[in-house]
């Protein structure tokens, strides 16, 4: 497995892998910050979040709690041309995509089905029904081979995907499918799974006899697992990866071995499957912890940038409160917005009719003031 | 030990859980098959406490994969086990799509009869509980078109309990639509008692003269309360439960129409190519002559199921019920 910061944020050598950090600066102090700064961000964010659910403001809320390091430093490793296809749970994905928290939560509290324009940041929709993204991942990057996008020699333009999904949905058949697919065409994807280890109730042993990383194998595409919970480890793997992808080499595979701390949603009760010693365990290895434990021995961070970034996060947290709870239901008639790209006589009848019985209660409402 | 016991009252979710553990008992090929069905009971719980009871062998935590889940089940049909499958959410059975209805709806058929498919896929059905995109679907009208299937609809604790064990004896592949919304809405069984009326019948649960309002599943109890509220203004309307949607038992419902000379259908699925224009279509031409209105139907908008915050105006409700009721008098 590969690993950059062990437990205690010391900097292990990794020759291939510092180089690829060192050549573009993704491991220099401010760089370190930021990445400290992403990770509490969206920890709070998603506290927060929690919270708006317990408060009835959310229907749902599934928490990244945990994979702070294994999306912050996967979202980040991604160049801004490359298209990101995430699944419900890539909240700091998103976040190192400029995605504003309060456009995820939208779907969590039943507003929008899709909460941001997939071309303008260049990530799909969250996805909920497991695994079927990830055809649709490979489709768009068989798209960049034939806009000449992929193997030109310019990093700046060449695009490669970067799919994401969870060690539960890796057991769908359309993930297999989606690797055969982009082993025959040679697609520029990374295949980029969060094991978490837990799928709901069911542990990744119920999925898989060997490491995932070891599955895409098979299909001849080259794997890497990597520890998730250290962010430099994740981004200088999955770059390395993008990379190869984007220059012509084909697919790749990258399992980050990491942990949901929270129950699987706001709905899920964990303890009825779930040891708590394993949770104990887990909570040691911590991301952000141990980003900070390797700051500090390289002297990069002091109490107040530690106080600043807390400060911030308690900023971000009220203002997406506000923002929720701020937040009006939209009229039902939008519904008949989009289900077709191009006039439709039937939506067009039913709109009609809902109006005109929806104004019936407008009238009743007139009558009784 | 039959017929000592009394009715108990049980909410729908552990209805369906104690028709489980009765088939179980009673037949030890039966045994279930799913996503966080083991440990957990399912995410409503409905297979709580069977793992414990039963052992792994025979309450099966599979993995992540639909279409694996209902090919292997038929698979282990053909060797004579009856598997009762649980997908999590009804918009999450389209993964298995292919193997239900190109094989396992196929599969008696393909063989000439030699080869039964005694399995059973249970789909928590209908919107109405806030949920994110996928989670309130309403698959009925996939399933109804494909011949060799038959669905079932329980929207009560006594038909959930009995309609479990029947779908299970059943030698044909049968789809359980399970009224999520109503998991926890409580009702008398009677386990001890196998009900007279058979499961593939429709019941009428209110007599009426107006109009007939046929309805199943989750869209009973809105019906249940239109024809009370109807009542209060003089109107007097059969209710009539489907129960089973495939088959669909025409001859009970012709029965009423004959009677009532009206008929509103009321269902969640989108009107457009739903069973209610199925049903519309079949009655127009059984009782053409007794018809004093065109069948009417209230159901869904031609649209995919909308976020949770506009739900309330996608769904029947009790305005739009009585809404077609009033236009079916009209005429
Ligand atoms: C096709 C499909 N089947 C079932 C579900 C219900 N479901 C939602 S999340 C989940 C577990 C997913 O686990 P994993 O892929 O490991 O991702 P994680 O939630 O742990 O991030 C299940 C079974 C679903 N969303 N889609």
């Amino acid at each position: 497995m590969v690993q950059l910061l062990d437990a205690d944020g010391t900097r292990t050598p990794h020759e291939q892998l510092d180089a690829v950090l060192d050549e573009h600066g993704l491991a220099s102090p401010e760089r370190l910050r930021g990445y400290y700064r992403d990770m509490v961000m969206i920890r709070a964010a998603d506290l927060e979040a929690t919270s708006l659910q317990r408060q009835g403001q959310l229907g749902l809320w599934a928490s990244a709690l945990g994979q702070e390091a294994a999306q912050i430093g996967a979202g980040h490793a991604a160049r801004e041309q490359d298209y990101l296809v995430p699944t419900y749970r890539e909240h700091g994905v998103a976040w190192a995509r400029g995605i504003e928290p309060w456009r995820l939560l939208e779907m969590f509290r039943g507003v929008s089905h899709g909460g941001w324009d997939p071309n303008e940041l260049r990530t799909h929709p969250y996805m909920i029904v497991l695994g079927s993204q990830a055809p649709q991942a490979v489709g768009y990057a068989m798209g960049l081979q034939r806009d000449g996008l992929v193997g030109t020699g310019d990093l700046s333009t060449d695009t490669s995907v970067l799919a994401l999904f969870g060690d539960g949905a890796s057991s769908e058949g359309e993930v297999s499918e989606s690797l055969t697919f982009a082993a025959s065409f040679q697609a520029p994807i990374v295949f980029y799974t969060q094991n978490n280890q837990w799928a709901i109730s069911v542990p990744t042993e119920v999925q898989t006899r060997v490491p995932l990383a070891q599955r895409s194998r098979g299909w001849g595409i080259p794997s890497a697992r990597v520890d998730g919970n250290d962010v430099l480890a994740v981004l200088g793997t999955v770059r390395t990866a993008l990379d190869a992808a984007r220059e012509g080499e084909g697919p790749r595979f990258v399992e980050a071995v990491t942990y949901r701390m929270a129950a699987h949603t706001t709905s899920d009760d964990a303890s009825r499957y779930r040891p708590k010693a394993e949770e104990q365990e887990w909570a040691e290895k911590d991301p952000i912890l141990r980003l900070r434990r390797h700051l500090e021995q390289l002297d990069q961070i002091d109490e107040d940038f530690v106080a600043r970034c807390d400060e911030e996060a308690h900023d971000l947290a009220m203002q997406l409160h506000h923002h929720i709870h701020g937040m009006e239901d939209p009229d039902p008639v939008h519904m008949f917005d989009h289900p077709y790209a191009e006039p439709h006589p039937i939506v067009a009848r039913e709109r009609e009719e809902y109006l005109e019985y929806a104004a019936q209660f407008d009238d009743d409402e007139e009558e009784q003031a | 030990m039959s017929g000592q016991k009394a009715p108990i009252t049980l909410p729908i979710a552990k209805a369906i859980t104690a028709g489980l553990r009765d088939a179980m008992t009673a037949d030890d090929k039966v045994m279930l098959m799913g996503e966080d069905i083991g440990v957990l009971g399912g995410v409503f719980r409905v297979t709580d406490g069977l793992h414990a009871e039963f052992g792994s062998q025979r309450v099966v935590d599979t993995p992540l994969a639909e279409a694996g889940i209902v090919g292997t089940a038929i698979g282990l049909a053909l060797r004579g086990y009856r598997p009762v499958v649980e997908i999590q959410f009804d918009g999450f059975v389209f993964p298995a799509f292919n193997q239900i209805t190109t094989q396992l709806a196929k599969m008696h058929n393909r063989t000439s009869g030699r080869v039964t498919m005694p399995v059973v896929v249970r789909i928590p059905h209908g919107g109405g509980i806030g949920a994110v995109e996928h989670h309130s679907e309403s698959p009925e009208a996939y399933f109804a078109h494909t011949a060799g299937l038959r669905i079932l609809a329980p929207s009560t604790a006594q038909d959930a309990y009995w309609m479990t064990r029947q779908a299970i004896e059943c030698e044909d592949p049968v789809i359980m639509l399970e009224p999520k919304r109503r998991y926890w809405v409580k009702g008398d069984v009677d386990p001890d008692h196998r009900p007279a009326l058979s499961p593939w019948q429709a019941q009428v649960v209110r007599p009426g003269t107006d109009a007939t309002v046929l309805a199943w599943g989750p869209s009973m109890p809105v019906v249940r309360e239109s024809a009370e509220t109807a009542a209060a203004d003089g109107i007097d309307l059969e209710v009539i439960d489907a129960r089973s949607l495939a088959p669909i038992d025409y001859p009970t419902i012709a029965a009423s129409v004959r009677k009532t000379g009206r008929l509103l259908i009321v269902h969640e699925a989108p009107v457009v190519s739903g069973l209610g224009a199925e049903i519309a279509a079949r009655i127009s031409e059984d009782c053409f002559y007794h018809l004093e209105a065109p069948v009417l139907r209230v159901g869904g908008y031609h649209l995919p199921y909308p976020p949770s915050r506009m739900e309330h105006a996608y769904l029947p409700d009790l305005d739009r019920v009585l809404d077609g009721v009033d236009r079916l008098l009209e005429h």
